[in-house]
């Protein structure tokens, strides 16, 4: 649980470049880290990569918080 | 290191000629096609004499699998995907009045879907590049009309508008989209026509000749060049001052 956070979160700090305290579960990406649309499904394709996986579209639709994130990658695993 | 170039039908005509204008720049080239797998290999063949890489990748530009494996093995084979040419294209001439649903649904299914899922499957790689630079063929008459075109027109004018909506979208992670719109070029497309209507076109051309696939190489290397830096969205007409 907490290494995919971690590894998530990773992602999210190189690519968002925001400070590492911002991530939390809770965070949504547009609101609380200055995500745009596109950041967001560059998100969800760097988190494919990560974890060897496809999020469908549909699914991918659904990923608002950090949390949306970890939850869904852990429960595909 | 070289770039790669996925050119769409560039078994004959204009595709082509884009395939081999931008090998000549250096550029490594996957050639797709549709049916003509001789044609597609022979342009491998005159491609791989210019010193630089190239395959052939048969794929329905229509079908959204067969775009995404094309795509996949472009990746696969050349490491990047930097330049992606629309050109392959149909059409299926009647008049309104007599244009069958089939006919309408066959020209915007490969010539404007398959413009969007080719765009749709390349810009994952190009996103991450932080670097693409695509270039879509339209045609004039998608900004002037014309009689007995009706779905070849309404594809191309809707290309012109996914060339816009893609350039604004996808700016801001360097990737630039441009069009441009042939007039009259000597291709097997235009070569179907009678010369009684030949003629009647060359009326129309200021500049009195008609175009080659060269006239659209040549612009399209333009847009896919760092000299076209500073250009997105625009749709360039290469008519010979036809429509002005
Ligand atoms: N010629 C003109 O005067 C003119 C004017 C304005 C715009 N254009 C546009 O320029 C582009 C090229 O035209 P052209 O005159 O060079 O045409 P062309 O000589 O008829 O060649 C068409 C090319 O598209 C390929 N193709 C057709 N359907 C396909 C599909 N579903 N999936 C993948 N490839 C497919 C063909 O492959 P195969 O060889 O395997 O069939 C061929 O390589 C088209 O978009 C056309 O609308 C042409």
């Amino acid at each position: 649980m907490a290494d995919v956070f971690d590894r998530v979160k990773d992602i999210i700090v190189d690519k968002l470049e925001v400070d590492e305290s911002k991530v939390t579960m809770e965070a949504s990406f547009k609101e609380d880290l200055e995500a745009d649309s596109l950041d967001v499904v560059e998100l969800v394709m760097e988190l494919e990569d990560e974890f060897d996986m496809e999020i469908a579209d549909e699914e991918a639709e659904k990923i608002n918080t950090v949390g949306d994130a970890v939850n869904y990658i852990n429960s595909q695993q | 290191m070289n770039k790669t170039a996925l050119v769409t039908g560039a078994s004959r005509g204009i595709g082509k000629a884009i395939a081999l204008e931008l090998a000549r720049n250096g550029v490594n080239i996957v050639v797709n096609y549709a049916g003509s797998k001789d044609k597609a290999q022979a342009v491998v063949e005159e491609i791989e004499t210019l010193g630089v890489r190239a395959i052939k990748f048969q794929a329905n530009i229509g079908s959204e699998d067969d775009v995404k494996a094309m795509v996949k093995e472009t990746v696969k084979t050349f490491g990047s995907l930097d330049i992606l040419i629309n050109n392959a294209g149909i059409n299926r001439d009647n008049l309104l009045m007599r244009m069958k649903e089939s006919e309408f649904d066959d020209v915007i299914q490969t010539n404007l879907k398959g413009t969007f899922l080719c765009i749709k499957a390349v810009t994952r790689q190009m996103m991450k590049q932080r670097d693409g630079r695509i270039v879509n063929v339209a045609s004039v008459v998608g900004i002037s009309g014309n009689p007995g075109q009706a779905n070849y027109v309404a594809a191309k004018a809707g290309i012109i508008g996914l060339t816009k909506t893609a350039a604004k979208e996808l700016a801001s992670r360097n990737i630039r989209v441009n069009a441009v719109a042939p007039g009259f070029i000597t291709t097997d497309m235009t070569d179907a026509l009678s010369e009684e209507q030949k003629a009647g076109m060359l009326q129309m051309i200021p500049l009195a000749r008609l175009g080659t696939p060269e006239d659209i190489a040549k612009t399209t290397r333009f847009l896919v060049s760092d000299d076209a830096a500073y250009i997105t969205g625009q749709t360039i007409v290469i008519d010979g001052g036809m429509a002005m």
